[in-house]
């Protein structure tokens, strides 16, 4: 599909260099830069950011909330700016003492096994480092890695730089296809990468799937890559369930968790990965040559909020069970706007997001400057310009080979305070009323 | 459980890109920082509090609902604005916030998305030792070969009295080094551990040689405010032909006293800074909000103040100096040769003349990194072996120095000096 002849060493682009490439730059002549960034400068967040900020849109697109962190955890940023001068120096590379200690608490009681907050925690910047140093740490020329499509387009970047990326799959009906999963697994396979809750479909994995994905795990001896990043976001009583506590899956699964989601901070930039040491001094490695360490007084504050909600777990009080419960109703009324102006919303299990079938609008994209693009593509910069509405075209989510049959969705992110809600669904209305007027 | 299950899978092991870079010095010796009852001259962070008004800032900051979430990936719009004014004025050239600055987790963030977007397989890198410890692992991580060429005392130096100027390069031997295969060179000015500044010729021979072979220049430039009285920071990208090729990184830990919010940024021509964005976007893509918004009413607040003497710039550097001289004056004291620092808040000492004798410590280290262990535990002084910064071909050169770290309280400083004057009486 997109492997091709090693050539050049353990980094790769997808396309094969010309040898004799030289850029005028300045007053350089040479070639600049490295071939592992080649084909992996554009990327749609820059660019949709940038048009839905110089359209001044309402911004259901990239995902992130609109309202605030809850407030003790507030407090506790701000709180630890005013301690001791520590708070402002570099604490512990892998992750502030007091951090790693209440994650390993924490999720020792989830996974039903002792977390050993020195060895099995590496703390990031964000998920997205925590991606970054476990595809770094772990794919190596020629290793092919299971993505299961829809995924977050940064896995496709990061397979793509590795050269590791191998067969990919898709689901029409939004689950996998146990023979086709399985006829994936080579010799080659070094690892499969899920996403539960999944962004953008919303899905949340059944124990069943997980199992299944659990037993082809061990059976090829293959690392999974679980990013959880939405674990508390689930909805209509589902539960999320964390591969790593399945049998024989946490000596071989690394789980990604964000603060930034967990607490609605996504600025902070706080993640993690968890998983065995003997797996995890890898990531360690990369982390140390790459950034080091990571914003002491972030990671206090999000201790802080981890241990409180370590003590109200289960309760009414807690974050965990709170923010679901408000984010559940905006996801039903974002379905129901869409549904009543002709979208065809698919209720997400879990996560931020909702994507929605636009097949049925027929409306007449002809913006020559996006004419090569696909259809989803084009449209989602239509409603940006035309109609002040950002959403994100879901073929972004896809593999170049499949992008083509999934051209009719847009993502749209709930996690918003209710009068943005309210902005889209008026734009909706509009646009909705205006079509019917011309009949 | 099904049948072929196995526990340390051949498959769990490390990539070939990460192959020998898991150790580090300060693996070794951050365990110190720990021990309440050892004085800490070690890591390179200060002890003393940042300026009130930054932390003012982030509290502020992290009120506003908006300064929660996530910001612009290159570089939140307030701290790119806030460093094109302040460097523009450095610079004497208009700097586009947006294309011509990169923001990054620490100056560290900087070096590895430069290396990351420039340095690949086949390509030389030029060192020059004592230099910062991640430089040649990160050089080697993009797949390229570290070549290192020491800063050598000139022999002219009076003994009592040796200064960072002292240590140079010798000139055909850095012509020596670069080849056609030379992709860039890295050099740190102010120096950490020498804390040399290099001077205007100085850098005028580097830029000859980089303009000749059409290489880059990686400019770590993190300590460039701490610069003590009779001493210049001259920015290599200033020189003509250079801001083309260069690349020039900076620190809001270093600059505001505030390691621990690991911000840094890159400034370069759009067509060298391009690339790192496209490594950012690609590995953390963006850096904390607050952070930068702190940091960015931070600059715009001292560029006000700019050549004034209650500039931070300004106002820290005048507090360090007296510390450097403090520092420099303890260690002659005990019988230690201080190389007094032109910049930066680090000071080598040769510890030769102690004739301390190290052989019931073995001999599979250099003798810095035992006398550095037996300080520690005898002395309960901890510092850190200058070697830890050389190639193993330079071990010999730098074997009888250690680096202390001066940016500390006075009360750290009194517990230093109270160790050095006892030092004899054992």
């Amino acid at each position: 599909m997109w492997r091709r002849a090693a050539v050049y060493g353990p980094w790769l682009s997808i396309r094969l260099v010309n040898a004799g490439f030289h850029e005028k730059q300045g007053n350089m002549s040479r070639k600049l830069h490295a071939r592992r960034i080649e084909g992996i400068d554009k990327n749609i967040w820059v660019e949709l950011t940038q048009l839905a900020a110089d359209y001044k849109a309402v911004n259901l697109g990239q995902g992130f909330p609109d309202f605030s962190p809850p407030s003790f955890v507030q407090e506790a940023f701000c709180k630890a700016l005013n301690e001791g001068f520590s708070m402002h120096q570099y604490t512990r590379a892998f992750g502030h003492p007091n951090l790693v200690k209440i994650l390993a608490k924490f999720f020792s009681r989830i996974v039903g096994r002792e977390i050993d907050p020195m060895e099995d925690i590496l703390v990031s910047v964000g998920a997205y480092q925590a991606l970054f140093c476990t595809f770094q740490a772990l794919i190596d020329e020629g290793d092919e890695v299971i993505i299961v499509e829809p995924f977050f387009d940064y896995l496709f970047a990061l397979s793509k730089q590795l050269k590791g990326c191998g067969p990919v799959l898709s689901s029409a009906d939004w689950v996998l296809s146990p023979e086709e999963l399985a006829s994936k697994f080579s010799p080659r396979t070094k690892a499969i990468v899920i996403n539960t809750p999944n962004n953008p479909l919303g899905k949340v994995y059944k124990r069943k799937e997980l199992q299944m994905i659990a037993e082809l795990c061990i059976k090829h001896d293959v690392i999974c890559i679980s990013d959880e990043v939405y674990e508390w976001l689930t909805y209509d009583g589902t539960k999320h369930v964390k591969i790593a506590s399945l049998p024989g899956m946490w000596e071989r699964t690394v789980t990604i968790g964000s603060a930034g989601k967990t607490f609605s901070a996504t600025g902070w930039k706080v993640g993690w990965a968890m998983g065995s040491e003997h797996i995890l001094k890898h990531l360690k490695t990369v982390h140390q040559n790459s950034v080091y360490h990571c914003a002491t007084a972030a990671q206090e504050a999000v201790a802080v909020g981890f241990q409180r909600e370590y003590d109200v777990f289960g309760t009414e009080e807690s974050y965990f069970h709170q923010l679901p419960i408000h984010l559940h109703e905006k996801r039903l009324r974002l379905a129901d706007c869409l549904k009543s102006v002709g979208l065809k919303p698919i209720l997400p299990q879990g996560g931020y997001f909702m994507i929605a079938d636009i097949s049925n609008l027929n409306v007449d994209l002809t913006d020559p400057s996006t004419k090569d693009e696909p259809y989803d593509y084009r449209f989602v910069k239509w409603l940006i310009k035309e109609k002040g509405l950002a959403t994100i075209p879901v073929s972004a989510f896809y593999s170049p080979e499949h992008r083509n049959e999934f051209q009719k969705y847009i993502r749209f992110c709930f996690v918003k305070e209710d009068s943005t809600l309210q902005a889209a669904e008026d734009i909706l209305r509009q646009w909705s009323d205006g079509k019917l007027k011309k009949f | 459980m099904r049948t072929s299950y196995k526990m340390a899978s051949i498959k769990h092991k490390n990539t070939k890109r990460i192959e020998g870079l898991d150790k580090n010095v300060w693996v070794a010796f951050t365990s110190v920082a720990a021990d309440p009852s050892i004085v800490n001259l070690g890591q390179g962070y200060p002890d003393i509090p940042p300026p009130s008004y930054v932390k003012e800032g982030l509290a502020q900051a992290a009120m506003v609902d908006r300064l929660n979430q996530y910001t612009r990936g290159f570089g939140h719009p307030t701290l790119v604005k806030a460093l094109s004014k302040v460097y523009g004025k450095v610079y004497d050239r208009q700097l586009d916030p947006f294309k011509e600055i990169l923001v990054t987790v620490g100056g560290y963030g900087s070096l590895f998305s430069t290396m990351q977007a420039l340095v690949e397989e086949g390509d030389e890198v030029i060192i020059i030792e004592p230099f910062f410890d991640c430089y040649v692992p990160m050089v080697k991580m993009a797949g390229g070969k570290p070549v290192l060429i020491p800063l050598r005392l000139k022999s002219s130096s009076a003994a009592s009295s040796v200064s960072s100027a002292d240590w140079v390069l010798d000139q055909e031997e850095l012509a020596s080094k670069f080849n056609s295969k030379t992709k860039a060179i890295i050099i740190n000015t102010p120096n950490n551990p020498i804390g040399k500044i290099f001077s205007r010729s100085e850098l005028q021979a580097i830029a000859d040689l980089c303009i000749k072979h059409d290489t880059l220049c990686i400019s770590d430039e993190v300590y460039e405010w701490l610069v003590y009285k009779g001493h210049e920071h001259v920015k290599i990208a200033t020189l003509p032909g250079m801001w083309d090729r260069t690349i020039t990184i900076g620190s809001a830990g270093k600059t505001f006293s505030v390691t621990g919010w690991k911000l840094g940024w890159s400034i370069g021509p759009e067509h060298l800074i391009k690339h790192l964005q496209t490594v950012m976007q690609n590995s953390l893509y963006t850096c904390p909000t607050p952070l930068q918004e702190a940091v960015g009413q931070g600059l715009l607040r001292d560029f006000e103040l700019m050549g004034k003497p209650d500039c931070y710039f300004t106002s820290l550097a005048l507090e360090l100096e007296g510390k450097r001289d403090r520092m420099a004056a303890m260690l002659r004291q005990t019988g230690m040769t201080p190389v007094v620092p032109e910049g930066g808040y680090f000071m080598i000492a040769d510890v030769t003349a102690l004739n301390q004798d190290l052989s019931h410590m073995g001999d599979d280290e250099p003798y810095d990194y035992k006398f550095v262990k037996w300080m520690i535990k005898e002395k309960k002084l901890a510092s850190i072996p200058v070697t830890a910064f050389v190639g193993e071909d330079s071990v010999k050169q730098f074997e009888k120095y250690i680096r202390l770290c001066f940016i500390k309280q006075e009360s750290t400083l009194d517990a230093a000096e109270a160790i050095l004057k006892s030092w004899n009486k054992d």
